[in-house]
């Protein structure tokens, strides 16, 4: 693709987010998808982030708040649970951890290189006066 | 078909503007998203007026200023529709950032454009300023001189910038007031036969096409956007002109007119001649024959095409004459005027090159008469008499005070 011609790809400011047609989109998982090389799906932009969020799925009730309000779509979920946190798209924004309800929350933001298991281990404990 | 019909007459008595609505009638448009100004408003008041009446099939979006308007008319583009808007001057300018937006996603949009003098001093009239604020802007330019110009041109703009090959947004320019509200006998099509040469809209990468999912507004940059701008330049430059002549003979076919990129009226054996555009041509045709009954060889050039600029054709129509004068309706903003300018570039290495002048005219809707152009046909005249240019190569015609010229 890098050394492709002026003449050797498609008109317009357009790109097309899967190698040939589709069908039933809705009812296949992001990972099941034959995604273009030009999908963003593909690229990872993880180097964006300078802070991540970090899931503890002890406290979660899978409210789904997370899931409806990440701006990237990088909240996994399956049936309706949620299973972590797709880090080649997040761009470690916080709205994931603002909107979780729980207390302690479910989703705390950490610097990029926290490690994951540590900040688990000491998570916060719940907040007894907010309760 | 969900919609009514109209009959019209033969001929109908109809202005610029309404002549242009009564064309996106026929061609059917989906979507028009538009903002009013004057004198383009008729043209989408028409269009709103035909659409409450049931005689087209489509969606008018009203938004808040012509770069929402072609902001819209490129989200339905993109979407798959027939799409058209109209506007001039001060809303042509607004509208400029999104017109490169339209040619560089290769969306057949046709934007008709009334012409009218750019601000300051704040001026409804018409001038070429706004015509030529778009030259760059990778559209193709057809220039209407006449009411009948003005519908025919639609429907040759449609079937252009919709053809797969093409792809690419067309304007149609048509002078304010002197032929948008100067109502002329108008030879109209059946809107069978007039959406018959259109044709039905032929969808590309439409994002309404779910099966085959698009992302339209895409960005590039060192890396690809030369490329695409090269894309782009080359299809304008070589796949247009073939079509535009198809459309051209096509439409003949239907109407019996015949347009042509170049225009020539009184060439075949023409020393001296005038380049301009829109309703001036057909006062220079007038005055032409008028030089030539005194015995002065003159002819006139109407250039039909801007965008691509027909470099050959002008090429053709002039290397036998001896003294030209190009007509720009345009401040020049410190050079010479379009047309000189295109006029110099297509000449200098012609073995004949013609002696070329140029001429500012017209500016704000200010007249040029017969006799400005007398004097014109005169002094190129006195050119091929003395057989060098005989006055400064930029001169500003009808305007008030000391003598203006330069170069």
């Amino acid at each position: 693709m890098a050394n492709k011609g002026w003449d050797e790809f498609e008109i317009g400011a357009m790109l097309r987010t899967f190698d040939g047609s589709i069908d039933d989109i809705a009812g296949t998982s992001q990972e099941d998808r034959s995604y273009s090389e030009n999908s963003s799906y593909t690229a990872s932009v993880a180097d964006w982030r300078l802070i991540k969020p970090v899931f503890n799925k002890d406290y979660c009730i899978d409210c789904q708040f997370c899931w409806i309000y990440c701006p990237d779509v990088s909240i996994i979920s399956r049936d309706k649970k949620l299973i972590g946190v797709d880090m080649d798209h997040c761009k470690g924004c916080g709205i994931c951890v603002e909107v979780c309800p729980t207390n302690p929350k479910s989703l705390l933001m950490y610097d990029e290189h926290d490690d994951e298991e540590t900040v688990i281990a000491n998570w916060p404990k719940k907040d007894e006066e907010e309760a | 078909m969900a919609f009514d019909k109209m009959e019209l007459r033969d001929i109908e008595v109809w202005d610029g503007n309404f002549a242009a609505a009564q064309a996106l009638r026929q061609c059917q448009i989906d979507v028009v998203a538009a903002y009013p100004i004057t004198p383009s408003t008729p043209i989408v008041e028409g269009y709103a007026k035909f659409l409450a009446d049931n005689y087209v099939e489509g969606e008018f979006v009203m938004v808040e200023s012509e770069h929402a308007a072609m902001s819209g008319c490129i989200g339905a583009a993109a979407a798959g529709g027939r799409v058209a808007t109209a506007t001039s001057s001060q809303g042509f300018a607004l509208m400029v950032e999104t017109l490169y937006q339209a040619s560089g996603m290769r969306l057949p949009i046709v934007l008709n454009v009334v012409n009218r003098a750019l601000a300051a001093p704040l001026n409804v009239n018409g001038d070429h300023s706004d015509m030529y604020l778009g030259r760059d802007s990778g559209w193709i330019q057809f220039d209407a001189y006449c009411p009948q110009d003005a519908y025919d041109l639609n429907f040759i703009a449609f079937k252009v910038s919709e053809d797969h090959d093409v792809r690419l947004p067309a304007m149609v320019h048509q002078d304010g007031f002197m032929t948008s509200h100067t109502a002329q006998g108008v030879h109209t099509l059946t809107d069978d036969a007039a959406y018959g040469f259109v044709g039905v809209y032929k969808p590309m990468n439409d994002m309404l096409d779910f099966e085959h999912p698009v992302t339209h507004g895409v960005q590039t940059e060192e890396d690809w956007h030369f490329e695409h701008k090269a894309r782009q330049h080359n299809d304008l430059m070589t796949k247009v002109f073939p079509k535009i002549e198809k459309a051209f003979e096509d439409f003949e076919k239907l109407s019996g007119r015949k347009y042509n990129m170049v225009e020539k009226y009184d060439m075949d054996d023409a020393d001296v001649a005038v380049i301009c555009m829109g309703t001036s041509v057909e006062t220079a045709r007038e005055v032409a024959l008028e030089m030539r009954a005194k015995g002065i060889k003159a002819g006139v050039v109407g250039i039909r095409v801007i965008r691509p600029f027909p470099f050959f054709a002008i090429q053709d129509a002039l290397k036998d004459v001896k003294s030209i004068a190009t007509l720009d309706r345009s401040a020049p903003g410190g050079t010479v005027g379009m047309l000189f300018n295109e006029m110099a570039g297509a000449m200098y290495n012609l073995e004949t090159r013609p002696m070329l002048s140029g001429k500012i005219y017209g500016l704000g809707g200010r007249d040029l008469t017969k006799a400005h152009l007398v004097d014109l046909f005169t002094e190129l005249q006195a050119n091929v008499d003395t057989g060098k240019i005989t006055t400064p190569l930029q001169q500003f015609i009808g305007v008030r005070g000391p003598k203006l010229s330069f170069l």
